[in-house]
């Protein structure tokens, strides 16, 4: 375990910003937990008692009759903005104080860096180089990940939710954007710890060797079938010619995109595993939460119009299921392309 | 009047110019202490400073802070403060709510602009000139290198802070109806905010910027149709000296034009375009009825049907 070498990484000052997240996104999802959890509590003992869903104020928060609904602006908030605004100045100055930016050499176009990184916020793309052609990690997906952003609003059917913290009126979407969030995470730690010299792959701890030689053993995946046991047995050389590879990938490419929309029209109806009495066993209730949909989220799926529907699928299997595929497809099996024809390769 | 006062004195003094001097000293005094009586009393006028014709053509309302009304005026009034309303939900003030973030964020854009204006005082966007500009800014200008320091750590932590905003609003569902179109503008804002950290990076003109450059517009090369490597590429006629990323880097390769280029961008053209984006992304949160909660929780029983248009 070379623990200098995880130090070099971490204490990286460029890379300092990352460490702060490991500390600020826990507290903050924390933050937001306890909240939605306070909330789904109270939406549980309104639901159960219509009378008092009449009459209370329906959050979570202190209130009492005879207060005012509203604050004026000018202290109440104006003065928290200030002690905020004081408080970052005061982070920012110590910080400022006690690292320095980082400054290499001056720029030069014949001494390659290795590795050459970019900026931690932007590792995420980098590392999907290595899953994905330049066109597809540097610029699709990119794209597709910035519009499916901006068309999630509009996608997401339900009225719950809307200003109040909650995860069981939320499930799928949260869902969706929690998974969303973390693989993005993943890659940035990927990209920031684990790649080296090269980019290749050194776990945390273990030492950079700047003399590791990148061999290629990628292989497609028409290859890879068709010089598998099953695939001589099979006769599938066929598959390694131009049109046999072409449309072999494109037929594995639609097929994924079909099983990746079951995929998803299944998860959209589960639910919590807490729909289940708790009394029954464990795999008692896993069983039923796959093999049973939730009311609530079928009725959730009952409003959504068809091109919602069809959208928020293009966009999941696209970007929210593609992505870790490739990831275990290249570096569990090794996988280079899945489609292969003369224009571009996937 | 006040103005002719002097010179009455003046011609009076020279009136009585062969007067004693204990007569004329006398006169001095009371003078002065009338002179004394007048500025206590004026003084007096100024005590609160609220009071003063100063104060009022800066604020406009005079800050009566038990009156309600000019508790409204002082945000109203106020062409930094009327982002606001005058009145909100006691509840969203709660810090839990929206953690401040977008606040956060916002400030942390102000202090980035102020550092970098005054970071350009020093800064010569050209080869060798840049480099050793950074040194000079490092070692020789006064908090040359707390200066940079600051801007360099405020701009990290303003990525962060515009994803745990986005992280927030996620969580408490405000995208909803209707802020759906405020959502679309924060987007932009992400990417703006990436941006400006990705044109920055190169400025210093040292090894970590230049290659992270390379690498990153690298992958422009490959846009397809109008990057020379991308798929339809070559086929439409792009070249090295005529797709996208000559563009960006006004050349074939990371030199001169490229630091130029991304100072401009990195300078004025994002931040600009960010500047207007944010303006109206704060509008439209007053539009869309201000924040969104914490909003008091739905219950299944309300769910009504789908309108039909
Ligand atoms: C430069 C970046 C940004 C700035 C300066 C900014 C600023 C703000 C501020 C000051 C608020 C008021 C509430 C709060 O403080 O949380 C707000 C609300 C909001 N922001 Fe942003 N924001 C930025 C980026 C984003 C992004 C990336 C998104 C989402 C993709 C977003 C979506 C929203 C929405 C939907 C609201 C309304 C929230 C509600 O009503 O509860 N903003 N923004």
């Amino acid at each position: 375990m070379d623990w200098h070498q995880l130090w070099i990484i971490a204490s990286a000052p460029d890379n300092v910003p990352i460490v702060a997240m490991l500390f600020l996104v826990p507290i903050f999802t924390w933050m937001g937990i306890r909240q939605a959890r306070a909330n789904d509590r109270l939406i549980v003992r309104l639901e159960g008692d219509t009378k008092l869903a009449k009459t209370h104020h329906r959050k979570v928060e202190p209130w009492r009759p005879g207060w005012a609904k509203e604050l004026h602006v000018w202290p109440y908030l104006v003065r928290i903005e200030f002690l905020v605004t004081l408080i970052v100045t005061v982070i920012l100055f110590v910080w400022s104080i006690t690292l320095n930016a980082p400054l290499e050499e001056p720029s030069n176009p014949n001494l390659t860096m290795n590795p050459s990184k970019a900026p931690w916020y932007f590792l995420g793309l980098q590392e999907m180089l290595v899953y994905f052609d330049p066109w597809i990690a540097g610029v699709v997906m990119p794209s597709l990940i910035m519009i499916g952003l901006m068309v999630f609003p509009y996608v997401d059917s339900s009225p719950f939710g809307n200003g109040y913290y909650t995860i069981k009126q939320r499930r799928f979407a949260l869902g969706m954007f929690g998974w969303g969030f973390l693989m993005w995470i993943m890659l940035i730690f990927i990209g920031t710890f684990i790649r080296g010299p090269g980019w290749i792959w050194f776990w945390p701890g273990q030492t950079w060797d700047h003399n590791t030689v990148v061999f290629d053993k990628n292989v497609d995946l028409h290859d890879f079938i068709a010089t598998s046991a099953i695939g001589k047995f099979l006769h599938l050389g066929f598959l390694q010619s131009t049109a046999g590879k072409a449309i072999f990938g494109g037929l594995v490419v639609g097929g994924f995109y079909i099983l990746g929309g079951l995929f998803f029209h299944w998860l959209m109806t589960r639910g919590g595993l807490d729909r289940f009495d708790g009394s029954l066993p464990l795999t008692r209730r896993l069983w039923l939460w796959i093999t049973t949909k939730d009311k609530f989220e079928s009725k959730l799926l009952a409003r959504t119009s068809l091109l919602q529907y069809l959208t928020f699928q293009f966009f999941a299997v696209s970007v929210l299921l593609a992505l870790p595929v490739k990831l275990i497809l290249r570096l569990a099996l090794t996988i280079k392309y899945v489609w292969v024809t003369p224009y571009f390769n996937i | 009047m006040e103005s002719e006062r002097p010179d009455q004195k003046k011609t009076k003094q020279l009136g009585e110019g062969e007067k004693t001097a204990s007569g004329l000293m006398g006169r001095v005094r009371e003078e002065t202490a009338a002179l004394k009586e007048r500025a206590i009393e004026e003084a007096k006028t100024y005590k609160d400073p609220q009071d003063t014709q100063l104060w009022k053509s800066i604020f406009r309302v005079s800050h009566d802070r038990a009156d309600p009304r000019n508790r409204s005026l002082a945000i109203l009034s106020n062409v930094f403060l009327h982002l606001h309303p005058a009145k909100i939900n006691r509840d969203a003030t709660r810090y839990g709510f929206t953690w401040g973030m977008g606040g956060i964020t916002f400030y942390l854009f102000v202090v980035l602009t102020f550092t970098g204006v005054l970071l350009m005082f020093y800064y010569h966007p050209q080869k060798v000139l840049a480099f050793r500009d950074i040194l000079y800014l490092e070692h020789d200008v006064p908090f040359g290198k707390l200066l940079r320091n600051m801007h360099r750590w405020a701009a990290h932590l303003m990525v962060i802070t515009t994803w745990l905003h986005m992280f927030r609003v996620v969580l408490t569902g405000s995208y909803k109806r209707p802020r759906e179109f405020n959502w679309c503008v924060g987007v932009v804002l992400l990417v703006l905010t990436l941006l400006l950290s990705f044109t920055g990076y190169l400025l210093p003109d040292d090894q970590l910027g230049f290659w992270a450059v390379t690498v990153g517009t690298n992958m422009a090369r490959a846009t397809p149709m109008f990057g020379s490597e991308g798929p339809l590429g070559p086929q439409l006629g792009m070249t090295p000296f005529n797709d996208v990323r000559f563009g960006l880097l006004g050349g074939s390769i990371v030199d001169s034009n490229a630091l130029l280029r991304s100072y401009i961008w990195h300078c004025i053209g994002i931040p600009l375009v960010a500047s207007i984006f944010m303006a109206v992304h704060f509008w439209r949160i007053r539009k869309d009825g201000g924040i969104s909660g914490p909003a008091p929780v739905m219950l299944e029983s309300e769910l009504k049907a789908v309108k039909k248009k």
